[in-house]
């Protein structure tokens, strides 16, 4: 925040000295102690926190399984037996790793929504929030190809689809697929490039979150009501102890729903498929990407033309990046804008259901009469690839120019200080 | 908590969970498995050692022939949470096979006696040879196969399942098949080298009912003696012992991992309890707290 200036004042001798010379004690003072937080921040506001334990949860489990795992064709699957049978805890790592990215998606998903319902993506956050969307991409890549890595069925025939998606690019796609196998279908060195990428992204990722989090700590965080700390004093409370401890708190209980899974129901979250290793002969009866996938993988089968379903897919994620131009209201939160609650909800649920048809067979029947199809899943997923895209280009400008906002409150104190008297 | 939030809470509870109705499939035309009562299910679940250790002895007599188990080593025979056999017999165990060894000195491959660190000798020496005896289809290996089977639960079974931790299809799936064969329905042909079977996807099984080995046509056991420890040799108790013994193959470290998980869970809900309270108290110093 731009009137925040640093109160850390070295106690030490040796603290005095290192001040001088490179004030690193200062910036973890000013970015985790003294940093001003708004008072009014709820638990969906903990998010960051806890994705940033997942990162390093990720690397730190990862490193270790490497150490112990083989990335080539033949004994890939193998290695990943090896270290869930004989390696001490290594079936703690594993399954750690492997639903540790499925908490990660989780607790993404709802930092993103969000976002998105108390309009953190507008001024002055675009880039922190265009910021955020990197990372969602790249932690896309990174979990895809992560998943080759055991190199089970579901492995090999996930990675053939998707990779095979760039063949749709006219005149240089099928070169391009070729190079990205690194010769004529996935194999070995498909696998090994994967794994060496899988090693990467992590930490260029770990990058784009320092970026995120500089950017957020130069611009302060938004909150509940949307309305701008105008008074540090009144409107926040200091990072430490008060985010700390809440931070704490909420990390604890996101580890105990990480723990159920792993401890409890370590493959609910993975396919069955995949314990059968890969087997280029035999496509599997259904070829479903992991579940945070679903949405996107909706929208791709959606459109009956391949290159067409490619960019829609990602034009799905990319739009994002474009938000903070899209909405045009001048209200940040969601909180007070009536009319815009309603589309955001019908959103969620549009998600959740273009999940649901990403998992089901296209030529599954949802509506029929009379023994007569009136709605097939792709036609389904068609109709709610249109609403996805219709928030975005229709309902976020339009609601700005048409919509009566509800008053917003003169600061974050008096909304908390209302609140408070409204309770008694 | 604001309505909003609330709301915002159920939604992405339902969002996070939404996508998770898709596992790998049993695919089409079979019907689902009906649920058995596991010793090994729910957070306290341990293996019935000699419920594993009868799984084996059909495993060995009467699958072995065709089905590996090449990541199970004799040894695993002894550790804990298996099927608790003492070393001695683990040791006696592994002689009784010939495992394959060298080079020698003189360059030359040789068999020996097995040894409790040797695996599993594979019952072919390759994938055609396994096909060339089955009539093309290759008997799949068994280490994993109790995690490597499933079949579509629906919505809402599957949404339940997290909280009631159900998670044996595997061996639910395996039990039905071995229970599963019938008298093809009219107007099903089943090619030869083929049998009908009403759990097994598609119907058609390359397999013939293995557990004729064990159990007559009329459901009386060939020997009645099979098994020394009293428990009734029927079909359905021989189905269930040798698929909780391939449950403990493909996760030998289950009751280690639910062990841990009851003192982290605990752990884990004491620090939640203990931050709960500091943070109110932290926060109930802000004038207009919560
Ligand atoms: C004579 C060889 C033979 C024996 C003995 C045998 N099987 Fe099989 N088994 C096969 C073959 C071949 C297949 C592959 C069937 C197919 O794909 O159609 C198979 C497949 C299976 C499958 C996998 C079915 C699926 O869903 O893909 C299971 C489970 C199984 N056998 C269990 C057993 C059990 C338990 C025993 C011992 C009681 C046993 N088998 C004994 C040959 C055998
Ligand atoms: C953004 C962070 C990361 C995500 C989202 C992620 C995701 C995944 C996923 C989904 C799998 C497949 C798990 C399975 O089904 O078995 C996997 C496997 C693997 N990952 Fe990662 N990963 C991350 C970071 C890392 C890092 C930093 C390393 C190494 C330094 C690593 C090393 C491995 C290895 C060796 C495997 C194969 C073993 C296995 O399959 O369990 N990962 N990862």
């Amino acid at each position: 925040m731009a009137e925040h200036h640093s109160s850390y004042v070295p106690k030490t001798g040796i603290e005095r000295w290192i001040d001088a010379r490179l004030p690193i004690i200062r910036l973890m003072h000013d970015s985790a102690v003294s940093y001003p937080v708004p008072r009014n921040l709820n638990y969906f506001w903990t998010f960051g926190g806890i994705l940033m334990f997942m990162l390093v949860a990720q690397i730190v489990t990862g490193i270790v399984l490497v150490m112990h795992y083989t990335p080539h064709v033949d004994f890939a699957f193998a290695s990943v037996e090896h270290i869930m049978r004989d390696v001490n805890y290594g079936w703690l790592l594993r399954y750690m790793h492997a639903n540790g990215a499925s908490m990660f998606f989780i607790a993404v998903y709802i930092h993103i929504f969000r976002g998105m319902y108390y309009g953190s993506y507008k001024a002055p956050r675009e880039l922190l929030w265009i910021l955020g969307v990197v990372i969602f991409l790249l932690m896309m890549a990174t979990a895809f190809m992560g998943y080759v890595l055991p190199w089970g069925q579901m492995s090999f025939w996930g990675a053939t689809v998707i990779t095979n998606l760039f063949s749709a690019i006219p005149v240089i796609g099928d070169p391009i697929v070729t190079w990205l196998w690194g010769g004529y279908s996935v194999d070995n060195p498909t696998l090994n490039r994967f794994f060496s990428l899988h090693y990467l992204l992590p930490f260029m990722i770990l990058g784009v979150v320092v970026l995120h989090v500089w950017a957020l700590h130069h611009v302060g965080q938004n909150n509940p009501t949307g309305v701008e700390v105008k008074n540090v004093a009144k409107d926040t409370v200091p990072f430490t102890p008060f985010a700390t401890v809440k931070d704490l708190f909420a990390m604890v209980c996101f580890m105990m729903v990480f723990g159920w899974f792993v401890f409890y129901h370590p493959n609910f979250l993975g396919h069955a498929d995949n314990y059968i290793p890969a087997d280029p002969l035999k496509t599997p009866a259904h070829i479903v990407p992991e579940w945070y996938f679903l949405p996107f993988y909706g929208i791709l089968r959606a459109i009956p033309d391949k290159l067409g379903g490619v960019v829609a897919m990602f034009a799905a994620i990319a739009i994002l990046a474009f938000l903070p131009w899209l909405d045009t209201s001048k209200v940040k939160s969601g909180k007070y804008r009536p009319t815009f609650k309603i589309f955001f909800w019908i959103f969620v649920v549009v998600s959740v259901l273009l999940g649901y048809t990403g998992s089901q067979p296209t030529d599954k029947v949802v509506l029929a009469l009379g023994g007569r199809t009136i709605l097939d899943m792709v036609g389904f997923a068609q109709i709610l690839t249109v609403m996805y895209f219709a928030y975005f280009v229709i309902a976020l400008p339009l609601l700005g120019l048409f919509e009566k906002p509800k008053a917003v409150p003169a600061s974050i104190a008096d909304s908390v200080l209302g609140d408070a008297k409204a309770a008694k | 908590m604001k309505i909003a939030s609330r709301h915002l809470v159920a939604a992405f509870a339902l969002l996070g969970l939404s996508g998770l109705a898709a596992p790998a499939l049993a695919a089409g035309g079979a019907e689902h498995p009906p649920a058995q009562k596991w010793s090994f299910s729910g957070p306290f679940g341990t293996f019935d050692r000699a419920q594993l250790q009868r799984g084996f002895k059909v495993y060995r007599e009467v699958c072995s022939s065709c089905h590996g188990l090449e990541k199970i080593s004799f040894r695993n025979l002894s550790q804990p949470g298996g099927p608790g056999f003492t070393e001695g017999q683990v040791k006696t165990l592994a002689a009784e096979y010939k495992v394959k060894d060298g080079p020698n000195e003189s360059g030359d491959m040789f068999e020996r006696p097995g040894r409790p660190a040797d695996r599993f000798p594979a019952p072919f020496p390759n994938a055609e040879a396994a096909k060339a005896a089955n009539g093309g289809a290759v008997p799949p290996d068994f280490s994993v196969i109790a995690k490597a089977r499933t079949y579509e639960r629906g919505f809402p079974m599957w949404l339940i399942d997290i909280f009631t931790q159900y998670q044996e299809q595997g061996p639910d799936y395996i039990v039905a098949l071995l229970n599963g064969y019938e008298v093809a329905p009219k107007g099903v042909t089943v090619e030869a080298g083929l049998h009908y079977n009403k759990y097994f996807p598609g119907n058609k099984i390359a397999m013939a009912n293995p557990l004729v080995a064990v159990i007559d046509d009329n459901g009386k056991p060939n020997d009645p003696g099979f098994y020394t420890d009293g428990t009734p040799v029927t079909r359905e108790q021989v189905a269930r012992d040798l698929a909780a013994f391939l449950m403990w193959a493909a996760e030998p470290k289950l009751e280690e991992r639910k062990h841990l998980g009851a003192k982290v869970m605990l752990w884990l809900l004491l620090l939640a309890g203990l931050l709960y309270f500091t943070k109110k108290r932290i926060w109930s110093r802000l004038e207009g707290a919560h």
